[in-house]
């Protein structure tokens, strides 16, 4: 089916292209880091007394005046030989912050995935279905709703609604407070997950079902839509048969496509929900000027839309038959 | 001995079938007709300046029949919305249409729930191109249908390489996209779906443009040969000779009415038996026949005329054309929607 040798050369195009743009990434976030007006030192010590000596101690640490070149040579050396340096404000290394924060998160972005990805998909198919109908009327006007709210005001009502006032649900944290994170059961750490994945999958779900919908109608109003009807195929049969074979590249397309979004809100839902995720740390290292987490960071969560990019754009060239044909007769 | 005597018998025997078989087709050639249409309008609303409603009239009462074993073709220029009688026979307009009129199946009347249990089944359509098969769906899987079960789809696939074996389609076709097909295989494929039933009506929609001078010959053959098969054919198409060579009436079509039902027979020497000027000239306007170039064009949906349809370019027109539409009539056995029908004007 595949043409494996068609692929490899699609998959080394792309690692070059991904290595052109990490660079690309690492050079303007340094930039930025460099040119905010952050006083780390500041940042780090808040409303606390501290002596001058201290001061000049906690600058040094923070590499305050060093030059932008030194830095950044400094930290693509390290990287040469695998070290992502070390986080300032955890002071443990950098790649055990991403690897713990990057787990907690994959979980959460995954988790709304799927639900977004299947729930906004059955949406959509549904009211393309019914078109015109209560079903399709209730879905569109649920996609306007969300696709006109903001992250942030989504899961800040989630939590006043199911965590204060009806309490069933903690208010946030990886795990309750006061207890270890190798200690929380499963049911502590799962109950603590369903709220801000309830967030995410409720926007993205917007998403991909109004385009579910969209494609659908214009799919059921195609010439062999009306041909197999005129060959007698009706019903949900006809939608199986012809309607979701259809839409079902697209769709899954576009959600692979999302990558991007749902990294986006996954920093407002964390921060909204104390979630330790990949987002709030990001978000931590930006407003301390933690440069070597928050590279480290952005270089990681770049190969992860990348990839989520590079998945679409797969499916779009080797499993559509017409494109896949097209490419192999070049 | 008793080995010939058998043989013989045998032969008798089928002699007698044939002999029977050849009388009740020749019976039910004469008698039986299929589908009769009377006074079909279709009409669309649309929206016109602003919020202004407009209902335009794409087919205005047209009325036709077809008896088994008969090819009927509606001749009419392209994207006059013929089309949209097959889709009207099938219940398949969309839904803005508005279908007004009757129409019938063998004597039944033809409403949206018998239409849905007849199509694909005794009436079938033979498309107007590859777009009219899911792009994304092997050729073979979808012409069969949806399935039951195992058993049922082997039945089924067996049936349709049958089919596609007639047709000259070979293996190798089943397992193609339509993408993948040929001018002259999708217009086989596409002539073999109508046969994958065994219908008693075929309704071929524009079944030659873009086909060469050989795949056109074959699919007139097709349909020449689904007609001797005893079942009826309207052929709708825009392409006077493939109506010419095919077709044992011919209906022509001019800005949604249909003006003259006449035998293809009329349509020889000097055109002296057809009637409506409309038709005549467009007979005169083929390169055997003169090549005579008339004036002026059919005129728009939406913009026809108070009286007769024809009357701006009608070389003989008298005040009555001007002011009323002539219904269709019928004139030394024929359909004719004119009026100098009724006086015998100089031929």
């Amino acid at each position: 089916m595949f043409n494996y040798r068609k692929v490899a050369i699609f998959l080394g195009h792309k690692i070059v292209r991904l290595i052109i743009l990490l660079v690309a990434v690492a050079i303007i976030s340094f930039v930025l880091v460099d040119m905010s007006p952050v006083d780390p030192v500041r940042a780090y010590i808040g409303e606390m007394a501290v002596s001058g000596e201290h001061i000049a101690k906690l600058q040094e640490y923070w590499g305050v005046g060093q030059p932008m070149w030194e830095k950044a040579l400094h930290w693509v050396w390290s990287m040469l030989h695998g070290d992502f340096g070390t986080s300032l404000i955890y002071r443990i290394p950098v790649i055990d912050v991403i690897s713990e924060r990057f787990t907690a998160s994959l979980v959460l972005m995954f988790t709304s995935w799927v639900i977004s990805g299947v729930l906004g998909f059955t949406l959509g198919t549904l009211a393309g279905m019914y078109r015109g109908s209560w079903i399709d009327k209730f879905v569109k006007g649920y996609c306007y709703v969300l696709l006109s709210a903001p992250t942030f005001w989504i899961a800040l009502l989630l939590l006043m609604v199911f965590s204060v006032y009806l309490g069933w649900f903690p208010t946030g944290l990886g795990v309750p407070a006061g207890v270890l994170a190798e200690n929380a059961t499963f049911w502590d750490w799962l109950t603590r997950l369903i709220l801000p994945a309830t967030a995410l999958s409720i926007l993205c779900v917007a998403q991909i079902a109004m385009f579910t919908r969209d494609k659908l109608n214009n799919i059921m109003s195609s010439d062999f839509i009306l041909f197999a009807k005129a060959r007698s195929e009706k019903g949900w049969g006809l939608i199986k048969r012809h309607g979701i074979r259809n839409i079902l590249i697209p769709a899954i397309t576009l959600q692979f496509l999302s990558f991007s979004e749902i990294f986006g809100g996954a920093v407002l839902v964390e921060q909204v929900f104390s979630y330790p995720g990949i987002g709030q740390a990001a978000v931590a290292a930006g407003l301390r000027s933690d440069v070597p987490l928050l590279l480290g960071i952005v270089l990681f969560s770049t190969i992860f839309v990348f990839c989520g990019n590079t998945i679409a754009d797969i499916i779009y060239k080797f499993v559509d038959p017409r494109i896949r044909e097209s490419e192999s007769n070049e | 001995m008793i080995e010939s005597e058998n043989m013989k018998n045998k032969n008798m025997k089928s002699e007698n079938l044939e002999s029977r078989n050849i009388t009740v087709t020749e019976k039910s050639e004469e008698s039986k007709e299929l589908l009769s249409v009377s006074n079909i309008s279709i009409s669309f609303l649309q929206y016109t300046k602003g919020l202004r409603k407009n209902l335009l009239k794409v087919i205005s009462d047209l009325t036709l029949s077809v008896s088994s074993g008969e090819i009927v073709a509606i001749l009419g220029s392209s994207g006059s919305g013929k089309s949209l009688l097959a889709h009207a026979i099938l219940g398949i307009l969309p839904n803005n249409a508005d279908l007004t009129g009757e129409m019938t199946f063998e004597g039944k009347e033809l409403d949206q729930k018998f239409k849905e249990k007849l199509r694909g089944k005794e009436i079938a359509l033979i498309p107007q191109s590859v777009n009219f098969l899911d792009p994304l769906m092997k050729v073979a899987d979808q012409v069969i249908g949806e399935t039951v079960d195992e058993e049922d789809k082997k039945a089924k696939k067996a049936h349709q390489r049958e089919v596609f074996e007639k047709y000259g389609l070979d293996e190798k076709v089943d397992d193609l996209y339509p993408f993948q097909l040929s001018g002259g295989m999708a217009r086989r494929v596409l002539v073999s779906t109508a046969l994958l039933q065994n219908p008693k009506l075929v309704i071929a929609d524009e079944p030659t443009p873009g086909l060469d001078d050989v795949a056109i010959q074959e699919t007139l053959n097709n349909i020449k040969q689904m007609a001797a098969e005893d079942r009826g054919v309207l052929l709708i198409t825009h392409d006077i000779n493939a109506a010419l060579k095919v077709a044992d009436k011919i209906a022509i079509f001019y800005s949604g009415y249909v003006i003259e039902i006449a035998n293809v027979e009329d349509f020889t020497d000097d055109g002296e038996n057809l009637i409506h000027p409309y038709t005549r000239a467009l007979y005169k306007a083929l390169p055997q026949n003169g090549f005579n170039l008339y004036k002026g064009h059919q005129p728009f949906h939406g913009e026809l005329p108070e009286g007769c349809v024809y009357s701006d370019r009608c070389d003989q027109n008298t005040d009555s054309c001007m002011k009323i539409n002539p219904d269709l009539r019928e004139i030394e056995g024929k359909k004719v929607r004119c009026h100098r029908g009724h006086r015998k004007y100089s031929r």
